[in-house]
């Protein structure tokens, strides 16, 4: 009983962990499939006093995937009334060219600038709108929400690292006998502290599956894919594959390698 | 004759300014079977420590196997205990493994699987008589029978050297017979050197030995 309990405090802990990561990689994610969304719909404004063929704009910068014209007869066949079809020919002449262009990638309000600025150092491009103030809100709230989880992951991983730790000791005190035993036997230090290791391992695959059977049910339910998909969103919460391969990488770099920290820091001591 | 332990001057302490063997010179032949008497709290337990590194020489020299005590590294002290049988008075056995795996204990340790040492553990199991206990656990066993674990454990490697503390200490008649017959017989058929520390020697032993004796410190052949 005792022992399962010490065991259960490590799976919670290890399992704290990787939560918290797979909540971060969850939601770095969501905010990918949401700029992938916003990088659709958004372009920058560009008015030229000359015509641009579009490898003219790619050459200005990597982030512009594409351009096109926008056409200005729609204005023109709106003043066809009010002016002679003469002033209108002169207007044809010398209104500016406008075009439409997007982006590889949805920008963050530093980059729109940066581009902005980029584009007006060519002279023949007179105004450039990037729309910064209709930057889209949800988007930097999500990223303050990213960074929130990011800091979170951070202190969730410093403090379970030190309840592994302190857990690993109450481990090593369980096995303390049995290790000097075998010390007195000659064997080497790896042997000694194999159990460890093997709790430690065992305990990581543990944590690992539990957090595949979370992220299953969140999955299976479908509540928070529901709520994604409300806002436009269609993501990948976990994957099965990579994210469980991932995880278990980690429970197992943590697990093992705070055991070797315990095991060096107590054959130094001894 | 090859000499198994050799000790120059050895002084042994557990603090700066207090000595509990001081410049002990005395060397062990290879196969002899010897005791090493004295009072409680003479330095017994401390002399025996020091043949395998649980404790190290203050002063002086002390070589165990050929291989010198003084500032030995962890891996060299590994190799030694590796050939060094061990019996102790408290037994020191693992509790959470079976009789058996007890026993397996030194074979593990040198890198055997279960598979090689399955049949040796099995003969020296027959040996200290308790070949039907093999999947029992220590605390499920008599002090006599829990010693004789220790004592075939001891054995199992086939060591050059045996270090007995006090190995019958609380042990009844039967448990004590069977491991003074094994000791002697490790002895006389392997040629096994044999250390003991003991209060008392027992009579009727059926092997020459030679008896140290440890008082203020001092340790004298007694012929």
């Amino acid at each position: 009983m005792k022992s399962l309990k010490n065991h259960i405090s490590l799976i919670i802990a290890l399992f704290t962990v990787l939560a918290s990561v797979q909540i971060y990689v969850a939601v770095d994610r969501t905010i990918a499939a949401y700029e992938t969304r916003l990088k659709d719909d958004y372009s920058v404004i560009v008015v030229a006093n000359k015509a641009f063929i579009p490898s003219e704009f790619k050459s200005m910068s990597s982030m512009i995937e594409r351009s096109e014209p926008i056409s200005t007869s729609q204005v023109l066949e709106r003043l066809k009334g009010e002016m002679s079809q003469k002033n209108l020919d002169l207007l044809r002449l010398t209104l500016p060219k406008f075009y439409r262009l997007y982006l590889n990638r949805y920008p963050s309000p530093r980059e729109i600038n940066e581009l902005q600025h980029l584009l007006q150092r060519n002279p023949a491009i007179e105004r450039v709108e990037g729309f910064t103030q209709t930057h889209d809100t949800v988007y930097k709230l999500m990223l303050l929400f990213k960074n929130v989880v990011q800091i979170f992951s951070v202190a969730i991983a410093a403090v379970t690292s030190l309840l592994i730790l302190k857990e690993m000791r109450l481990w090593q005190f369980q096995h303390a006998e049995r290790m000097s035993i075998m010390a007195l036997f000659g064997a080497p230090v790896w042997l000694r502290s194999a159990v460890l290791f093997r709790l430690a391992i065992v305990d990581a695959v543990i944590a690992t599956i539990i957090l595949c059977l979370a992220f299953f049910v969140i999955d299976y339910y479908g509540f928070l894919i529901a709520q994604l998909k409300a806002i436009g969103i269609s993501v990948q919460l976990f994957n099965f594959v990579d994210d469980a391969l991932r995880s278990l990488a980690i429970a197992l770099g943590i697990s093992v390698a705070l055991t070797f920290m315990i095991v060096i820091f107590s054959n130094e001591e001894g | 004759m090859d000499k198994v332990i050799i000790a120059q001057n050895l002084s042994l302490s557990y603090k700066e300014f207090e000595t509990i063997i001081s410049k002990a010179t005395f060397s062990i032949d290879a196969g002899s079977f010897v005791f090493i008497t004295g009072a409680s709290g003479s330095g017994k337990s401390t002399l025996l420590k020091s043949f395998y590194g649980a404790i190290e020489p203050r002063a002086g020299q002390l070589s165990v196997g050929g291989v010198k005590m003084n500032r030995i590294s962890t891996s060299k002290l590994n190799f030694l205990r590796r050939h060094i049988g061990i019996v102790f008075q408290d037994y020191k056995l693992i509790k959470e493994w079976t009789i058996e795996k007890n026993v397996m204990l030194p074979l593990i340790i040198s890198g055997y699987t279960s598979d090689v040492s399955g049949t040796p553990v099995q003969k020296l199991l027959g040996h200290v008589k308790l070949i039907h206990q093999a999947g029992k656990y220590p605390p499920e066993l008599s002090g006599g029978e829990q010693q004789r674990v220790a004592m075939a454990r001891a054995l199992a490697h086939n060591p050059i050297l045996i270090l007995a503390d006090e190995p019958t200490g609380n042990l009844d008649e039967y448990s004590s017979s069977v491991i003074w017959n094994l000791l002697e017989g490790a002895n006389t058929q392997l040629k096994t050197t044999v250390v003991i520390v003991t209060h008392h020697i027992p009579e009727g032993l059926n092997v020459p030995y030679k008896h140290y004796h440890i008082e203020f410190g001092n340790i004298h052949e007694i012929a």
